[in-house]
């Protein structure tokens, strides 16, 4: 990225706003939303997998615990998360200088925490939603089998129910990426904290913003034609013929 | 002027109400008139400036009632060098731009920070105080000085967007870990949590947020240098169209300058590192 950067130079000199060194923080900037948002998109689906299955529980105390969970995590604005996990967590008697102080110390890892748990919530209720809709017959059809509900849940519900949850799920992941955006309050330097430093320092609202735009438009097409692809490919069956 | 007095029991008609409408038009434009020649530019030889009080050491009234402070000397020694006479007005801040736009008064003085939004509104001088920037850390700090050395790999926390953020991201920005901030007060919570090693403030901002309980000291010296970072200070502000009363203050300003009595004026309210001098004269 560097090289290419320093190649760019001589077609840039002209530009006040985006030298080299801009585009640079543009580019770490890039690289620090596309990880925060992987990582806590990746844990939250690890995550929303087991909880989906509990919140799908005949025993009702799991249940209802998980749906508390989902309650709680949806039910507040996700930057309250992220304070109460970044300020919050600072102020708890003894924390500091403890083992996790060097993680809460660091902004990126409450902000994954919060990340993570918000995401999390959503996902399950969505796997949930999906579970709870699996066609009765393909149930009954296992029971007939014999399948113990564990081996029902590995070959029959969870590889439908988690095919049938993909585009509801394609939408999460977008409203992950733009809710990503509030990451520059705890200090980490994401795309849009480094379009409000360049905006700040230069004066220049409509480069700096429209550039991280762009960039977030980008990273949502390149989402989007992930997830049509997996569409095509894992719900086939289900396309009309 | 003929007053348009209805006698009693005699109907209004029409046609009084046309004259009287005739009247209030002729009325309307000679005020228009008016308005429009006073919204040229004009030479003053009594200047109103616009105040907030108190401002401590900036501007104040002593016990005993007479007003005192660097901006109330320094805009009296501004008035003498340009031979203008000068009373000072006094206005609460949110009101003291509307107030110089509505002939209130002439000027502001009144430490006003020069910015561009208020560059929209506002005519500035050359700033006559710029406020030093300071570093702030927790006293027992294991921190010796704030070069490039010290700093290596240490967080820095800074208010975005602000001349101190430019300085420390130009000077710092390759060595040491910078955090930035929306509000001075999120710099002091995390300066209490320990995430920040330091943090880099105008000095009356850091001074409210952090030196009020004795948990933290200034570190290194006070900076008002180089002029490209910290160049912005308080100005006076005026009218736009009234440029040419802009620059007789620029001149006198420039004038004090040399002559040393902007030095003894700033002396008397500043310690040599910028910090408050203590007033004698001061509750």
């Amino acid at each position: 990225m560097q090289e290419l950067l320093q190649s760019l130079a001589p077609w840039l000199d002209d530009n006040a706003i985006f030298t080299a060194s801009t585009l640079a923080q543009y580019w770490d900037g890039f690289v620090n939303t596309v990880q925060l948002v992987f990582i806590s998109l990746l844990l939250g689906l690890f995550l929303a997998v087991p909880l989906a299955i509990g919140r799908a529980s005949p025993i009702r105390v799991i249940s209802r615990m998980i749906w508390l969970f989902t309650w709680v995590f949806r039910g507040t604005p996700l930057l309250i998360q992220l304070y109460i996990a970044y300020y919050g967590l600072a102020f708890i008697p003894g924390v500091q200088g403890s083992i996790v102080w060097p993680l809460i110390k660091d902004p990126l890892y409450p902000a994954l925490l919060a990340f993570t748990l918000n995401t999390a919530a959503y996902t399950t209720e969505i796997f949930y939603g999906a579970i709870k809709a699996m066609p009765r017959g393909e149930l009954e059809a296992a029971r007939a089998y014999g399948m113990s509900p564990m081996l029902a849940y590995r070959r029959i519900i969870l590889p439908s129910a988690l095919r049938r949850a993909l585009p509801a799920y394609g939408n999460e992941v977008i409203f992950m990426l733009h809710a990503s955006a509030i990451a520059s309050v705890v200090t980490i330097a994401d795309l849009t904290g480094v379009a409000y430093n360049i905006y700040s320092r230069y004066y220049a609202p409509f480069s700096a913003f429209i550039f991280v735009a762009l960039c977030y438009m980008v990273l949502s097409f390149a989402i989007q034609g992930i997830f049509r692809l997996l569409e095509k490919r894992m719900l086939a069956h289900l396309k009309p013929r | 002027m003929v007053i348009i007095q209805r006698r009693p029991g005699s109907p209004g008609g029409p046609f009084k109400r046309e004259t009287m409408m005739k009247r209030l038009l002729t009325v309307s434009l000679l005020g228009a008139a008016i308005a429009a020649g006073s919204a040229q530019a004009r030479d003053y030889d009594t200047v109103r400036i616009g105040v907030d009080i108190p401002y401590v050491p900036m501007e104040y009234r002593t016990p005993s009632g007479e007003l005192a402070g660097f901006d109330i000397e320094l805009g009296n020694a501004l008035c003498e060098q340009a031979e203008l006479k000068c009373n000072w007005v006094e206005q609460g801040w949110d009101g003291i731009i509307p107030g110089l736009m509505s002939r209130k008064f002439d000027a502001i003085m009144s430490s006003m920070t020069i910015n561009d939004e208020r560059r929209q509104q506002v005519l500035f001088s050359d700033p006559y105080l710029v406020p030093p920037s300071a570093w702030f850390a927790p006293a027992s700090t294991d921190l010796a000085g704030v070069d490039s050395n010290d700093l290596k790999d240490r967080s820095i926390g800074v208010q975005r967007g602000t001349v101190q953020d430019n300085y420390v991201t130009d000077e710092f920005g390759d060595v040491a870990n910078i955090q930035r901030y929306a509000s001075a007060d999120d710099v002091a919570v995390d300066m209490e949590t320990g995430r920040l090693d330091i943090a880099f403030l105008d000095y009356p901002t850091g001074q409210a947020a952090l030196l009020e309980g004795g948990e933290y000291k200034t570190l290194g010296e006070m900076m008002t240098e180089p002029k490209e970072y910290f160049g912005d200070g308080f100005g006076m502000a005026f009218r736009q169209r009234d440029e040419a009363l802009a620059e007789k203050f620029n001149e006198a300003l420039a004038t004090l300058k040399s002559n040393g009595t902007y030095d003894e004026i700033h002396d008397k309210y500043f310690n040599e590192d910028g910090t408050n001098a203590p007033q004698p004269d001061q509750e």
